[in-house]
């Protein structure tokens, strides 16, 4: 499919898309290797049928819900890790930062007599993580230093912080009923039918209104049935995990929360000129610098979403544990979400990546995780198919980005 | 091609520390002209269209924009006059659709600050479609699967797209084949015919001969001829591309002036 040879169609000549041309450009896109999330579904699907086959506990409504808290606190960290992997760089103290998080809220609120009230105290744990990504940020930036570098000795500093702060307590309760209400509480089946309702509404009138803006701009749409499936599909899953969550205790209200911050980060990279800026000085930094970005500025910007993310991560980590401890941080905080943002499709070389990837990524990651539990295997094993998952997706892409690249799509 | 030339300059001098890039440089482009400008290897073609984008301002000399004197000491100054340059690496963003790099920079909000995608890709198919670039067969394909000539008129498309009255395009045909050189020299003389002043930088006399009105040659950082192509043959401007006489010894006239 070299683009030379393609016949010279004038820029403006579908108006509409059949349903057809649809189908056929998702194949052609498919075959070159624009796999989009297709092999991360089906990656699941095989996950969830092979862990059915072995535990008939994993597909119940109760560890679904389990999942859905277990997930949150990595995809959150993944989330926000995705904007460094965009830009090409990468942020290795996001696991000790969201420590520092999760260990201030806790002490700002030990009940000691001098606790500071829940809002503030999470409002302090935000900015120490806003400030901590600036510093990393200004760093990188101003000084130069590799963010390789810059975040393997944050990775460092950062786990000494959680130590000193630590301190001989050795483990620190959360007693603040909020905070632990973040990861462990439940929403009435009622309100979680009534906010699916919204939100297939909202994203409805979404698509509808932009359908109508540019036919009436006279530009190629989708074809309405394709917009038709599109609100189907997600009324359909999101009804499922409602329905599913509600047999059991109900939607966490963490759900909600990282449901709402994909929502928002997803917006800001595409309809934001940040998220446009984010994505070109990812995909050519001495061209965006060119087209007058402020290179410098977007950068500082992502490493302060990374660290916030961390350490908002970090709290419901915490909550979802109950304390914080020495480890806090540690093991799996400090991989997995990088881990998770790679096997959903983010590339390190910057440029190409989405929070829906971040997401479905920390999916797959956690569902092994849990599953393995299920079946009583050690950590050990868990780390090494883990290991192996990430090494298959990574693969997976490599191959599919030598089909784009034939294509003339690198 | 009578009327006030769209940019002039006049004396232009520019050293990086020894050596002496350009010196007291005479150029001028006029609207709908064609003007090439060529010259060895290391005669200064790129350093002059540097001073002319701003990237690096001259030490002396004056620069007129549309007869008003002029001074570029920035790449904002040069666009904010309607100066754009096409680099020969395009600056474009592989992961970026054409829309997406047209408007890179300069995105068009709506109200809520939200980019206004519609209104986008509507100027910038209008704008393919008056270049008659027809080749780019969807504006919402990124540009990591254009060809080199459609690359280069997704360039050429996003610097004139901004009202701009004067493009500098730095040898735009040096990488493409046959048939895409083609294109990008039809592309460069509708440029003229639309009424905006053009400079192209070129080793090759063979597309110069094409599509320029008149060429200007620098040798040693200086200007050494100027010609009109109705006038001249490929002959005279390779004898004055590598045996023009230097009108002035930068170094005899310091010593001179000591």
């Amino acid at each position: 499919m070299s683009a030379v040879t393609e016949p010279p169609v004038a820029a403006d000549a579908p108006a509409r898309d059949t349903v057809g041309a649809y189908a056929r450009r998702w194949l052609t896109d498919v075959r070159s290797g624009d796999l989009g999330s297709l092999p991360i579904i089906v990656g699941l699907i095989v996950i969830a049928l092979i862990f059915q086959l072995q535990n008939d506990r994993f597909l119940t409504a109760s560890n679904f819900v389990n999942l859905i808290v277990q997930t949150a606190p990595y995809a959150v960290i993944a989330m926000g890790v995705t904007f460094a992997l965009l830009l090409g760089e990468i942020d290795l103290s996001i696991g000790f930062v969201s420590g520092v998080g999760g260990v201030l809220v806790a002490l700002l609120l030990m009940p000691d007599g001098n606790e500071l009230p829940t809002v503030v105290a999470i409002a302090l744990a935000l900015i120490a993580g806003l400030g901590i990504g600036v510093l990393h940020g200004l760093i990188i930036t101003k000084v130069g230093v590799p963010s390789f570098v810059v975040t393997l000795a944050g990775l460092l500093a950062w786990n000494g912080v959680v130590l000193l702060l630590i301190g001989s307590r050795g483990t620190v309760i959360l007693q603040n009923s909020f905070v632990i209400g973040v990861a462990n509480d439940f929403m009435a089946p009622g309100l979680a039918w009534i906010l699916w309702a919204a939100c297939v509404g909202l994203y409805a009138a979404v698509q509808l209104v932009r359908l109508r803006n540019r036919r009436k701009a006279g530009l190629a749409t989708d074809p309405i049935v394709i917009v038709g499936l599109r609100i189907g599909g997600l009324a359909l899953a999101l009804g499922i995990v409602v329905a599913v969550a509600n047999e059991d205790r109900g939607v966490p209200w963490v759900g909600i929360l990282v449901g709402a911050l994909l929502v928002f980060w997803t917006y800001v990279l595409n309809r934001t000129r940040f998220g446009r800026h984010v994505y070109a000085v990812g995909g050519n930094q001495e061209g965006a610098r060119r087209a007058g970005i402020d290179v410098d500025r977007v950068k500082i910007a992502c490493f302060a979403i990374v660290s916030v993310m961390a350490v908002l991560g970090g709290i419901i980590l915490a909550s979802r544990l109950r304390s914080v401890d020495t480890n806090t941080g540690g093991g799996q905080a400090l991989l997995y979400p990088i881990a998770a943002a790679v096997i959903g499709g983010t590339s390190l070389f910057g440029g190409r990546g989405t929070m829906k990837a971040a997401l479905l990524g920390a999916i797959v990651m956690i569902s092994i995780d849990n599953g393995l539990g299920l079946l009583g295997l050690s950590s050990g094993t868990k780390f090494v198919v883990t290991g192996g998952v990430l090494l298959l997706a990574v693969t997976v892409d490599s191959i599919s980005r030598r089909g784009r690249a034939q294509s003339g799509r690198a | 091609m009578t009327d006030t030339p769209v940019l002039e300059l006049q004396g232009v001098s520019k050293r990086f520390g020894a050596v002496q890039a350009l010196f007291e440089v005479d150029f001028h482009v006029s609207p709908g002209e064609v003007m090439s400008l060529v010259g060895d290897n290391g005669a200064g073609k790129s350093t002059l269209i540097k001073c002319i984008a701003g990237i690096h301002p001259a030490d002396s000399g004056e620069f007129r924009f549309e007869g008003q004197p002029v001074h570029i000491s920035g790449p904002k100054d040069a666009a904010d006059l309607g100066i754009e340059v096409v680099y020969q690496d395009l600056a474009l963003c592989d992961n970026l659709d054409v829309v997406e790099n047209m408007y890179l920079g300069r995105e068009l909000v709506d109200g809520a600050r939200r980019l206004d995608e519609t209104a986008m890709e509507a100027k910038a198919q209008e704008t393919l479609r008056s270049l008659s670039v027809t080749t780019v067969s969807s504006v919402r394909q990124t540009v990591a699967g254009l060809s080199g000539g459609q690359r280069q008129s997704v360039a050429v498309a996003k610097a004139v797209m901004w009202n701009s009255k004067l493009v500098i395009l730095d040898e735009p045909t040096a990488a493409l084949g046959v048939a895409q050189t083609r294109q990008v020299l039809e592309l460069v003389k509708r440029l003229g015919e639309q009424g905006l002043a053009v400079v192209l930088i070129s080793h090759n006399l063979h597309d110069i001969f094409e599509v320029a009105d008149s060429i200007t040659v620098l040798r040693l950082g200086q200007n050494v001829a100027e010609f009109k192509r109705t006038e001249t043959n490929p002959q005279q401007v390779v004898e004055a591309i590598t045996a023009g006489k230097l009108s002035k010894i930068p170094g005899q006239q310091q010593e001179a002036l000591a």
